[in-house]
């Protein structure tokens, strides 16, 4: 089995109508057993930014720990908030530091620019390949259904609670078909107000 | 092969693991604490190779002493001892891993509850109601799955750890007849039972 398989993981982000939401699955698993059921895999870094971090568990704990740190570096000394598309350069980097012996996580950004609240996405691989998109970025252990989910049910300029209803919609149908996948789901709903969160129940097993 | 499973329950944790100490085919000792203390109201139970598993708790129980030197007395929460416990085996993974799975339980005087946390070898953690390393897991998790209800009383805790106990000793391939069971409540870490003393040589 991979390595980037072994804990399981499935996240989207998906950009609406100067909202953008970030989704993504509970489990926690040791390849076929289920450990826990509310592993955290998607972290709020600010106000405009959301990370999703898929892959191995223990470095989507030490990832989120360095960037929490790095933001807090650079808040200090730039006296501002990070911009989305800042944040992902730097994970960017991040990764590649780690060229020859990476940190085995695949994540997704989910942001907002904070004056324009035009949605910003993007994705990379483990060693920080980036991907800037304008619909949605999937990451995880069943991307070919979330792939095929998404692009079935997205619609450009959605407003929060109907890119709310598409997100959910699209990983609980892409992760019942995925073993290490699933057993409930977190959204979070991205506008210029606030961040809305709303747990899913799926199929529980 | 080891057995390391705990149960949170109203007011403390128990942990319970096995007491063989085994290589390949040969047993080695049938009285080890698996169990180790590492501050007044906190233990934990490992799973692993002996040298990982004394190396590892003695580092992070001394390490815990020195925090609470250092700092006027001030103790660190279960969280706090838990994410210590995972920064370090995340910094030793990629240069030279310690080989332990742990489930780590303590008692915190500020919220009155225990916690338990569950942490593998990979530096992975979680805080569970619930949990156990090793092959025990595949006997051990539905039961506890089944009978675990929120806040639940010590002694029906203990009932929980009784049940897998039997199925293990029934179901398991490997015999393990004798078993270490801690409880971590407001009065700190004590034996609740074990099946041979460690302190006999």
């Amino acid at each position: 089995m991979s390595i980037l398989e072994y804990n399981g993981a499935a996240m989207i982000a998906m950009a609406g109508k100067d909202c953008v939401g970030i989704a993504a699955d509970r489990r926690l698993g040791i390849q076929a057993q289920t450990v826990s059921t509310d592993f955290t895999k998607v972290f709020k870094m600010n106000d405009t930014i959301h990370v999703g971090l898929g892959g191995l568990a223990t470095d989507v704990q030490t990832l989120h720990n360095i960037l929490k740190f790095r933001m807090g570096l650079y808040e200090l000394r730039e006296e501002r908030e990070m911009t989305p598309q800042v944040f992902s350069h730097l994970l960017s980097t991040l990764l590649y530091e780690k060229r020859f012996g990476p940190y085995f996580v695949e994540p997704i950004v989910a942001g907002l620019d904070a004056k324009t609240n035009k949605p910003f996405l993007s994705s990379m691989d483990l060693i920080g390949a980036p991907v800037q998109t304008k619909d949605f970025v999937v990451s995880g252990t069943c991307t070919g259904n979330l792939y095929g989910m998404c692009e079935t049910l997205y619609k450009p300029d959605l407003e929060p609670d109907a890119l709310f209803e598409t997100l959910a919609q699209a990983l609980l149908a892409s992760v019942d078909r995925d073993a290490l996948s699933g057993w409930g789901g977190v959204v979070h709903i991205i506008t210029k107000d606030g961040v809305t969160t709303r747990e899913l129940k799926g199929r529980q097993d | 092969m080891d057995t390391v499973f705990g149960i949170q329950f109203k007011g403390g944790v128990v942990l319970a693991a096995d007491q063989s100490n085994a290589r390949s085919i040969l047993v080695y000792q049938n009285n080890l604490d698996k169990v180790k203390q590492l501050s007044s109201h906190s233990a934990m139970g490992v799973s692993g190779p002996n040298a990982d598993l004394v190396n590892f708790t003695e580092y992070i129980a001394k390490n815990l002493a020195l925090y609470e030197l250092a700092n006027d007395g001030t103790k660190l929460s279960t969280k706090a001892q838990a994410n210590f416990c995972r920064n370090e085996l995340a910094v030793a993974l990629r240069k030279g891993p310690y080989q332990v799975n742990l489930l780590l339980g303590g008692y915190d005087e500020k919220e009155m509850t225990g916690s338990l946390y569950f942490l593998d070898y990979m530096a992975s953690l979680q805080k569970v109601p619930y949990g156990s390393q090793g092959y025990a897991s595949s006997f051990c998790l539905s039961i506890m799955d089944k009978e675990y209800k929120e806040g639940l009383s010590e002694s029906d805790a203990l009932l929980i750890v009784e049940h897998s106990i039997k199925e293990i000793a029934t179901r398991f391939l490997i015999n393990q007849p004798n078993f270490m069971i801690k409880i971590i409540d407001k009065d700190g870490v004590r034996v609740h039972s074990f099946g041979a003393d460690p302190a006999e040589t």
